[in-house]
C-alpha cells in the first residue's frame, strides 16, 4: 500500500516533471540548507554600541513596551521592585532557574520571589531573554528550565531582564547564535519573538491591549553594548 | 458551522451583503484601516519593496524544489521528536487529527486560528468525535459562537460590530452577571479573556495552524497579536500543528525575510507581538510544553497545483493585503464569496480547491483594477490567475449562454476590421439617436445589470477609433 506520503511526494516530482534523484538539484537544496544565505538586511538596525541599543529602547517604546537602564545586574531586582510599586502591583514574582536571575540580590527588595513554571496564579513574571532584535524592538527567549514558556504568556505583567551586549542587529544574527550554541540545524524547543505586549485588533479593528498574554511588558536593558 | 460552499450564489450573496447596513459600517472600518496602516509601514521601510522581491524568488526556489525541502522537513521534525502526517484531503487530515485526539483521551481541544483548520471544516468534525473544539483568537472565538465562517483571513469577525459581539457574549455567557457592562470593546476583550483563560488551562489538546515551516530545523512559526496560539499549544499534553505543503521555506534566514514582509503587508506592523518557533515536544529537564507533537500536513490538491499556471498562487503567505484593497471586497466583506477564502486570494484559490464549477463565479467578480497584485508582498500575479480561470471557464463551457454568445459576436466583428468600425459607427448613431433627447438610457435590453442601478450614458460624438485617427493626425501635422 502507498502511504499518504509516497504520493503526495510523488504528485509533486509528476507535477515538477522529476524524480527527486538528480544530482544537481539535491546539490542546490543541500547547500542551501548548510549554507543558509542571508537575504536583503534592512539598514535600519546595521548599528553598533549604544545606537544599536538606543533603536533598541525605541522600537520597544514604539510597540508599547516600557523600558528601563540599569548599570549593573546587582540593579535589576530594585527597578523590579519599583516598577511593581509605581504600577501599584503586588510585591510578587515568578521566576524559572536563569543563573543570571538567580545571581541578582533579591533580598535586598521587599519582592515575595517564587520559583518555578507558571500555573496561571501568578500576577507578575520575570524572564531574563536570550537576546534582542534592534531592528524592531524584539525580545528573542528561550525555552528551557531556566526561563520557562509559561511565565512569558501567563502573568499579568511580564517583566524581562536583557543584556545590552546581547541586542543583536538583526534575526540573522539570533539564528547564528543559536547555530553556534545548539549546534547547525538544531532549535530549542521555543523560541519566542516577543514584540511589544499581547493586543488584539478583532473588535471593530481597535487596538486593546492584553487580549490573552501579559496586558504590560516591563524591559530591564542591564549594562552596556 | 459548515465548509459547504455557498460560492455558487455570490451574486445573490453579494446583492445581500450590500443591503446590510450592519456588514457595510464595519466594512467602512477596514477600508479605512488596513490600506492605511501598510502605506505607514511602507515608508518606515526603504527596502520593502526589495524584500517583496526577495519574498518572491524565496518561495519560488521552494516550490521548485519543495519535494526534497519537505524529505529534509520530515527528518528534522522526526529528529526533535516530532512527527509528521501527510494527508491527501481534508477527510484524511480530519481523521488524523480525530485518532490522535482519541489516542490523547482528549474532551477539550483549544485551538489557534488556523485557515486550514476551517478548509478541513475540522471543528464539525471533532464536535462530530465527541471532542469539544474552542476557538482561542478573539475573532475566531466570536464567530465560532455565532456559528458563522470567518470573513477575512486576518480578522476573522471584522464584519461584525462591537453591538453584535455584546450580543452573543450576553447569549452565551450565561454565568456572568446580568448587569454588567459590555459598552466598550475592553470589556469585551476583558470577558473573552476570562472565560478562555479557563479553557486554556483545562484542555488536553490544543491546535494551531503554521506561518511557515522550515526545512533547516524542524520547526514550525505561528504569528499572532493575542498570544492565544502561545497558551495553546504550550500548556495541553500534545500540540497538533496544521499546515499544507506550500508553507515550508528553507531556512530561518529565509524564514526572517518573509516575516519582514508579512506582518506590514498584514496590519501594519513591523512585527506581530508573537513570533513563535516550535522545534519538536518536551525536552529532558523542560518544565513545561507539550509532551508530544504533531504536524498534520495537508495536500487537499496544492500538489497538483505545482507546475501548472496557478503554481504562483502557492506562494500566498496568507496576509490578507489583497482584500484589504480590494474594491469588490470592500463593497461585499468576505462571506459573499461564499467559502473559506474570500477576495482576491480566494477567487484564485477557491477553484483550485473546490472546483471552478462551483466557484467560477469567484474570479470573474474583479473589476481587475490591479491593486491586489500590486500590494501583494510576494507578487502573485492575481489578475493574470483570475483570468486563467475565466479561460478555462469558458473552454469547459461552464459561462452562461448570453456571454457565450455575447463573446462569440465581438469575436466575429473583432476579426473582421472594416465590418467591425462599421458596425460600432452604426450602432453608436443608432444608440444616440434612441436616447435622443435624455443622453441616456434608464432602461436598455441586455444591460438589465447595469440599468437597474444607475443610468446608462449615451454615446456621444465619434467612435474611440474615429477620435484616435483624428487625434493622430492632428499631432502629426503640428
Amino acid at each position: 500500500m502507498t502511504t499518504a506520503r509516497d504520493e503526495i511526494l510523488a504528485n509533486i516530482r509528476r507535477s515538477l516533471g522529476v524524480t527527486g534523484r538528480e544530482a544537481p538539484r539535491r546539490t542546490i537544496v543541500a547547500e542551501r540548507l548548510a549554507g543558509h544565505p542571508r537575504g536583503l538586511i534592512p539598514q535600519r538596525g546595521q548599528l553598533d554600541g549604544a545606537a544599536r541599543v538606543a533603536l533598541f529602547k525605541a522600537q520597544a517604546l514604539g510597540v508599547l513596551a516600557s523600558v528601563a537602564e540599569v548599570a549593573d545586574p546587582a540593579d535589576a531586582p530594585q527597578e523590579v521592585a519599583r516598577y511593581l510599586r509605581e504600577a501599584n502591583l503586588p510585591a510578587t514574582i515568578r521566576i524559572g532557574a536563569d543563573p543570571r536571575l538567580a545571581a541578582m540580590p533579591w533580598d535586598r527588595t521587599a519582592l515575595a520571589v517564587s520559583h518555578g513554571p507558571s500555573d496561571g496564579r501568578d500576577l507578575n513574571g520575570v524572564s531574563h531573554a536570550y537576546a534582542g532584535v534592534a531592528e524592531t524592538g524584539t525580545l528573542i527567549m528561550t525555552s528551557g528550565a531556566d526561563n520557562p514558556t509559561t511565565i512569558n504568556f501567563l502573568p499579568d505583567n511580564h517583566i524581562v531582564v536583557i543584556a545590552a551586549k546581547d541586542v543583536a542587529r538583526d534575526y540573522e544574527s539570533i539564528w547564528e547564535n543559536l547555530r553556534a550554541k545548539f549546534g547547525a540545524g538544531t532549535m530549542p524547543r521555543t523560541v519566542n519573538m516577543i514584540t511589544g505586549p499581547s493586543r488584539s485588533g478583532d473588535i471593530e479593528q481597535t487596538m486593546l491591549l492584553g487580549a490573552h498574554g501579559p496586558r504590560n511588558l516591563h524591559i530591564v536593558i542591564v549594562g552596556e553594548a | 458551522m459548515s465548509v459547504h460552499p455557498t460560492s455558487p450564489h455570490f451574486k445573490a450573496n453579494a446583492h445581500k451583503a450590500m443591503g446590510d447596513a450592519q456588514l457595510q459600517k464595519a466594512l467602512g472600518n477596514l477600508r479605512q484601516g488596513f490600506p492605511a496602516r501598510r502605506a505607514a509601514a511602507m515608508a518606515q521601510l526603504p527596502e520593502f519593496d526589495a524584500l517583496r522581491d526577495s519574498a518572491r524568488d524565496i518561495k519560488n526556489h521552494t516550490l521548485a524544489h519543495l519535494d526534497l525541502y519537505l524529505e529534509a522537513y520530515v527528518a528534522k521534525v522526526e529528529e526533535a521528536g516530532g512527527h509528521v502526517h501527510f494527508c491527501r484531503d481534508a477527510a484524511e487530515a480530519n481523521r488524523t487529527v480525530i485518532e490522535l485526539c482519541k489516542k490523547l483521551g482528549a474532551k477539550t481541544v483549544t485551538k489557534g486560528k488556523s485557515m486550514i483548520s476551517e478548509e478541513m471544516g475540522l471543528n464539525d468534525a471533532l464536535s462530530a468525535a465527541g471532542v469539544t473544539p474552542v476557538e482561542t483568537d478573539l475573532g475566531e472565538y466570536i464567530i465560532q459562537l455565532r456559528g458563522e465562517m470567518p470573513s477575512h483571513i486576518i480578522g476573522p469577525a471584522i464584519h461584525l460590530n462591537k453591538d453584535q459581539i455584546e450580543g452573543d457574549f450576553r447569549r452565551v455567557h450565561t454565568h456572568l452577571a446580568k448587569d454588567r457592562d459590555l459598552s466598550q470593546p475592553v470589556d469585551l476583550l476583558t470577558e473573552a479573556r476570562g472565560v478562555l483563560r479557563d479553557k486554556f488551562l483545562a484542555a488536553d489538546v490544543g491546535i494551531t495552524g503554521a506561518n511557515f515551516l522550515i526545512a533547516e530545523t524542524g520547526t514550525s512559526i505561528i504569528v499572532t497579536n493575542e498570544g492565544n496560539g502561545d497558551l495553546t499549544q504550550t500548556l495541553p499534553k500534545a500540540h497538533i500543528v496544521l499546515a499544507s505543503l506550500e508553507k515550508l521555506v528553507p531556512t530561518l534566514e529565509d524564514a526572517s525575510q518573509l516575516l519582514r514582509v508579512l506582518a506590514r503587508s498584514a496590519t501594519g506592523q513591523d512585527m506581530s507581538v508573537y513570533t513563535t518557533l516550535s522545534t519538536g515536544p518536551r525536552r529532558p529537564g523542560d518544565v513545561d510544553g507539550p509532551g508530544e507533537y504533531h504536524v498534520v500536513l495537508l495536500d487537499n490538491g496544492r500538489s497538483s497545483m505545482v507546475g501548472t499556471e496557478f503554481e504562483d498562487m502557492l506562494r500566498c503567505i496568507r496576509c490578507g493585503a489583497c482584500m484589504n484593497h480590494c474594491p469588490v471586497y470592500h463593497a461585499v466583506g468576505g462571506h459573499a464569496y461564499g467559502w473559506v477564502y474570500p477576495g482576491p486570494m480566494g477567487s484564485v484559490l477557491t477553484p483550485n480547491l473546490i472546483g471552478v464549477d462551483k466557484a467560477g463565479h469567484l474570479p470573474n467578480a474583479s473589476t481587475f483594477c490591479g491593486r491586489c497584485e500590486s500590494v501583494c508582498p510576494v507578487r502573485i500575479p492575481l489578475p493574470k490567475l483570475m483570468r486563467h480561470w475565466r479561460e478555462r471557464e469558458f473552454e469547459r463551457h461552464l459561462a452562461p449562454a448570453t456571454q457565450r454568445g455575447g463573446m462569440a459576436a465581438w469575436a466575429f466583428f473583432a476579426k473582421r476590421p472594416t465590418l467591425y468600425r462599421l458596425a460600432t459607427r452604426l450602432g453608436m448613431k443608432a444608440l444616440a439617436l434612441a436616447a435622443r433627447g435624455r443622453g441616456k438610457f434608464a432602461k436598455l435590453p441586455l444591460a438589465k445589470g447595469w440599468t437597474d442601478y444607475r443610468d446608462m450614458p449615451a454615446p456621444q460624438g465619434e467612435t474611440f477609433q474615429q477620435q484616435w485617427k483624428k487625434a493622430r493626425g492632428s499631432s502629426r501635422m503640428s
